[in-house]
């Protein structure tokens, strides 16, 4: 990550120089942090009100029954949680707001999940499999309608702004695959169980 | 939109399977909230790392230079020269991408293969840099190992399938 953050630094000032914009890029310096305290204070809210949901419907068995039903497909991206019900549970209330939509929801349900993760991990500081494949499937869109780009096509005078649909799905599906199968295959052997 | 139903849906349904449950909905829901605000502290200092470098790059011109550069190839893969800048945006800023994708929408004809290629690529992908930063900054991981390049193999994978999905489902239209 620090090496990240130089080459973004070192590329800013290099190309800022180039294209004349050196003046923004030391603006967004000085201002991004600024941006990233009025994000984290947006999903503030929605951290809070998600997260009390959560527990709601893990306290009530709702989620074990949720988990029950994603199981067969989680268990295939994730077999070494077999026994794991409270992170499978978790990773199964994030699959279906992201199914559903709820991006609001996906996030701080996705936060618990890697939580879980994290616990079984022995709150190691390198990235497990796990963990690993779950940020991977969160950077792919799982979401079935995509109702921001319907409302934004029909504002912009789509007749059928759902047309996309089976176009969205294939891509969504097939890039979620390579997704994860590019993730699979970059570990050393020994640690795909 | 109909899709409004979804929200109201899920919590009253979530309400109503603890009530039966006999779960002390109050309870929980507070005790789960106190844990909503742990991560919305734990997630701002990767958020300012992030966001400050990606800021910096987007005003650098560099993503620009980026776009010019892939252009050539990605035009001879069919993909319409329009959204070439959404789909390097996309992968790095939701606003940034987001704003584009308005524009394009003003701009491109309703319909036509640009238009759909565009949206179909914003409704099939997500805002990998944000998700990884917030996600391994909520719990303090460090090195987070070959997540960003396997996850953006999903990207590209993503921005040329939506042309081929495109072509496929509805042709160029």
């Amino acid at each position: 990550m620090g090496n990240f953050f130089f080459l973004a630094a070192a590329l800013s000032l290099v190309f800022g120089i180039i294209s004349g914009n050196i003046s923004a890029v030391s603006a967004a310096a000085l201002e991004e942090s600024t941006h990233a305290v009025e994000l984290s204070i947006k999903l503030l809210g929605s951290l809070c009100f998600w997260s009390g949901i959560m527990e709601v419907a893990r306290r009530s068995g709702l989620v074990n029954a949720l988990c029950e039903a994603l199981r067969p497909i989680l268990g295939l991206i994730f077999p070494g949680l077999k026994n794991e019900t409270k992170a499978l549970g978790a990773i199964s209330m994030n699959v279906s707001a992201n199914l559903l939509g709820l991006g609001n929801a996906a996030t701080p349900l996705g936060i618990s999940a890697m939580k879980e993760l994290h616990k079984i991990s022995g709150n190691s500081s390198s990235a497990t499999k796990e963990m690993v494949l779950f940020v991977v499937m969160n950077t792919a869109s799982l979401q079935l309608l995509p109702t921001t780009v319907a409302t934004l096509r029909l504002e912009a005078g789509a007749e059928r702004p759902l047309d996309i649909l089976p176009a969205v799905w294939l891509v969504s599906a097939l890039s979620l695959f390579i997704g994860i199968a590019a993730a699979k295959l970059s570990f050393p052997k020994g640690e795909n169980s | 939109m109909s899709a409004d139903i979804i929200v109201p849906a899920v919590i009253s349904f979530i309400a109503g399977y603890a009530l039966i449950k006999k779960t002390d909905i109050f309870t929980a829901f507070t005790e789960g909230a106190k844990e909503g605000l742990r991560s919305a502290a734990a997630i701002l200092p990767a958020l300012c790392f992030l966001m400050t470098a990606i800021g910096m790059i987007r005003q650098s011109g560099a993503l620009d230079m980026l776009t010019e550069f892939i252009a050539p190839f990605a035009e001879k893969l069919g993909f319409p020269p329009e959204v070439i800048p959404l789909a390097v945006m996309r992968p790095f800023s939701g606003s940034g991408a987001l704003g584009y994708y308005e524009e394009l929408c003003q701009s491109l004809e309703p319909g036509s293969f640009a238009e759909r290629v565009a949206s179909v690529l914003m409704g099939g992908s997500e805002t990998t840099f944000y998700t990884v930063a917030v996600y391994y900054g909520a719990i303090g991981i460090k090195n987070g190992r070959n997540t960003v390049p396997a996850a953006l193999a999903a990207d590209f994978a993503a921005a040329i399938l939506s042309v081929f999905a495109v072509n496929l489902f509805m042709g160029r239209g």
